[in-house]
């Protein structure tokens, strides 16, 4: 029991050290006042609160994220950032405040601009890849098969397999799903643990992709327990902790390399 | 108006596909409907004139029975992996999913029907005397009664964690009317009594009215959490 705590305590200690040493956003309700029609990010948050019956997942989380950059999100198992994620992309109401996207709170009409990437494949295990991005290409009023082939390709797959996706490995199928979410040339990309069960060459090659990405001007959250792997295309880092964020900084600083998954 | 009958379109293609290559429902639908035909054969061994009074009541449930089967197929597998997800976040009209569905599973329950009928006929010695275009008729308008109620209502039922009884549960209710209506329509046809007429039209206005409104509420089922 009390070998469970320590690590908990001490990952307490640090976020306390954290939140005292760096552009630290509150998560009082009470101490945010951003000016909502100012604010010029690619995502706002103003006061995010989602509950789960009487748990609540995320306690007044606010941010602005900047456009053309890739923000990392960590933290622990249970912190909130999947369901974040998921309030971002519009698969989650908030229970109470405020969610703009590109430039507005209607999720549903920046649609065609976001891509997104969940923690489960989201592909049919019976069809092949190219029939998957058919398919979701379709969904996008995308019908050039050029296209698909082309985001099979980047994610370094051959587009002529037959094989059905759910014969793939699973880090072959967050290959696909990954291609799945960047085939419509989305400018905003939400990927949710992308790197897992992937070999850590292929999670640098997937970073590195994400990097130029970020370098065409799209910007990226990417949720993660695997830091190291992207570190060196980083551009802000964002901890959360128990619903809330308690730190962000530039890139991914060293001491959050040690406590946010050792993957190198 | 075109992208939302590209989609559905695609969408109906994508789950033709994967029943094909899955057979998931048409297997279940076909051995569940075979041993209703076969037990029942067997139980009653009814004469020709009994066979046309009990004939309607017996196939529709039969049909009623077997397409559950299939419309929890239909979302079921939407939801491994999470796909669902993968539509909701697009701009795709979430109409283009509920037509794409209810018109796969008109395919399937069509087909085992049309794969069904036979069995019935050498079963339970069954002949028409009244006019059999109107049968084609009832069975249009009734398959459709079943499986667009039956879409609608999977889509709400498959978050629950006993979908399986759920379905049942709200579908059979709502459905009285018109099984009422495709039971008594098929009586009238076989055994050549009175007119089906009425029971026809009240067949195609049930569609009409579940149709609009099924379309109307699907978006909010859809997005719900």
């Amino acid at each position: 029991m009390d070998r469970n705590r320590r690590p908990r305590q001490r990952y307490r200690q640090q976020s306390s050290v954290l939140s005292s040493r760096f552009s630290v956003l509150s998560h009082r309700h009470d101490t945010i006042h951003l000016d909502y029609s100012r604010v010029q990010g690619a995502i706002e948050l103003v006061d995010v609160v989602r509950h789960f019956g009487r748990f609540a997942a995320l306690r007044g989380i606010s941010a602005n994220l900047d456009s053309g950059k890739l923000h990392v999100i960590l933290g622990d198992n249970g912190a909130g950032k999947s369901t974040l994620l998921r309030v971002i992309a519009g698969l989650l109401a908030p229970t109470r405040g405020r969610v703009a996207v590109l430039g507005t709170t209607n999720l549903r009409s920046v649609a065609p601009q976001v891509g997104f990437m969940a923690h489960a494949p989201l592909l049919y295990d019976e069809l092949s890849a190219m029939e998957n991005l058919r398919y979701f290409a379709a969904l996008y009023g995308i019908y050039d098969h050029q296209r698909c082939a082309q985001a099979i390709r980047s994610v370094g797959l051959d587009p002529e397999l037959t094989r059905r996706v759910g014969q793939y490995s699973q880090g072959m199928r967050q290959r696909i799903s990954l291609a799945r979410a960047v085939l419509h040339d989305p400018k905003l990309l939400l990927l949710d643990e992308p790197f897992s069960n992937v070999d850590v060459h292929s999670a640098r090659d997937m970073a590195r992709l994400l990097g130029g990405m970020r370098d065409q001007g799209r910007t990226i959250v990417v949720v993660t327990h695997q830091a190291a792997i992207m570190e060196p295309v980083a551009d802000e880092s964002i901890v959360m902790a128990e619903g809330r964020i308690v730190a962000k900084e530039r890139g991914i600083p060293v001491h959050l390399l040690a406590t946010q998954g050792a993957t190198r | 108006m075109s992208q939302l009958v590209a989609v559905a379109r695609r969408t109906l293609i994508k789950d033709l596909r994967l029943e094909w290559r899955s057979k998931d429902a048409i297997n279940s639908m076909l051995f569940f409907s075979l041993l209703v035909v076969v037990i029942f054969s067997f139980s009653f061994d009814p004469t020709a004139e009994e066979s046309r009074r009990i004939a309607g009541g017996l196939i529709w449930v039969a049909f009623l029975f077997a397409s559950v089967v299939a419309l929890n197929q239909t979302w079921a597998r939407e939801l491994r992996n999470q796909v669902l997800d993968a539509y909701r976040i697009s701009p795709a009209p979430a109409n283009s999913l509920f037509i794409a569905k209810a018109v796969g599973n008109f395919l399937l329950v069509t087909l085992l029907e049309a794969l069904m009928a036979p069995l019935f006929v050498v079963f339970y010695n069954l002949r028409s005397i009244g006019p059999e275009y109107q049968l084609v008729l009832v069975t249009v308008l009734a398959t459709w009664a079943l499986v667009v109620n039956g879409t609608f209502f999977a889509a709400i039922s498959i978050r629950t964690r006993s979908r399986e009884i759920m379905l049942p549960l709200i579908l059979f209710p709502i459905s009285i009317p018109a099984l009422l209506a495709m039971v008594d329509a098929t009586t009238q046809i076989l055994t050549g009594e009175s007119s089906p007429w009425f029971w026809i039209q009240l067949l195609a206005v049930y569609d009409v009215v579940f149709t609009t409104a099924c379309l109307m509420l699907f978006e909010t089922v859809l997005n719900a959490e």
